[in-house]
């Protein structure tokens, strides 16, 4: 049982990274600023029933994706159906990966780091019908297993790779078409045949 | 990668796992076995690479730092509470 004087020095650390995917979520900051103070306040009166040296950051964002759902999904819902029939295997690869070669003198390193501003990545993630959305901030962003997603989701773990699955190609089309809109690229529709 | 060709087994098997591997989601023996495939075949070798960076931008281009006036306000609220 952990005890709740010790909170803010364990749990405080995570406060900019639950703020991130808070953000994301609520795409707007004043929301995502009381979604991570619910969480927060959550977190501290449920404290005791906390175990100590279990994983303290997973058990914040269950707390945050519970509260989101209960809070501030009804808000803004919105029809989840998007067509990813056309996203192939490699779908970005296919289409940019030339580009690295094309771009003489740089290291690859950078290329993609350079290809799309944070703005672009953000508004990609946020793009993402919701419950991929998550998926993928858990599993790309935050680096947590899919065993771990699949209790901070409360979700089976097919159920968390199916969704990255999508939420991963879902990604790959929606940079495609910042890509596209900037003219980094010219269309390859014959691709996607 | 030429699309017109068919693509080896061992090829379409490393290709098809990238996000998991990325992900550190591979049984051990898998793992040996798509690492050492990579090592081997540069036309596997560069759409991994490739997907590695976009997982690095990704979860770069995403971080945001809170306020400081969050870290005050949750203080507070804490401070508000029973103990």
């Amino acid at each position: 049982m952990a005890d709740q004087a010790r909170f803010a020095d364990l749990a405080m650390e995570h406060m900019s990274s639950l703020y991130s995917a808070a953000l994301r979520m609520t795409r707007s900051p004043a929301d995502a600023e009381d979604l991570v103070q619910e969480t927060y306040l959550k977190a501290y009166r449920g404290f005791g029933g906390f175990e100590e040296g279990t994983n303290l950051k997973a058990w914040l964002y269950r707390i945050l994706t519970n509260t989101y759902i209960n809070t501030y999904r009804a808000k803004q819902r919105r029809p989840e159906e998007t067509d990813l029939d056309d996203v192939e295997d490699l779908f970005l690869y296919n289409r940019l990966g030339g580009l690295e070669a094309a771009r003489a003198g740089r290291s690859a390193e950078d290329e993609l780091m350079d290809l799309f501003t944070e703005a672009e990545v953000k508004a990609a993630v946020e793009e993402l019908p919701e419950a991929f959305r998550m998926a993928v901030l858990l599993a790309d962003v935050e680096g947590f297993s899919y065993k771990e997603i699949a209790e901070i989701m409360d979700i089976p773990i097919g159920t968390v790779m199916s969704r990255l699955h999508r939420g991963r190609k879902a990604l790959e089309k929606l940079l495609y078409e910042f890509a596209l809109s900037r003219r980094l690229t010219e269309p390859q529709a014959d691709l996607a045949t | 990668m030429d699309d017109t060709t068919p693509l080896e087994p061992q090829c379409e098997a490393a290709l098809h796992e990238i996000y998991h591997l990325l992900a550190g989601e591979l049984d051990d023996e898998k793992r040996q076995q798509i690492t050492h495939h990579l090592d081997e075949c540069s036309p596997c070798a560069e759409p991994y690479d490739f997907y590695a960076e976009l997982r690095r931008t990704v979860a770069q281009r995403c971080r945001d730092t809170a306020p400081p006036s969050l870290l005050a306000r949750i203080e507070q609220a804490i401070q508000h509470e029973p103990h």
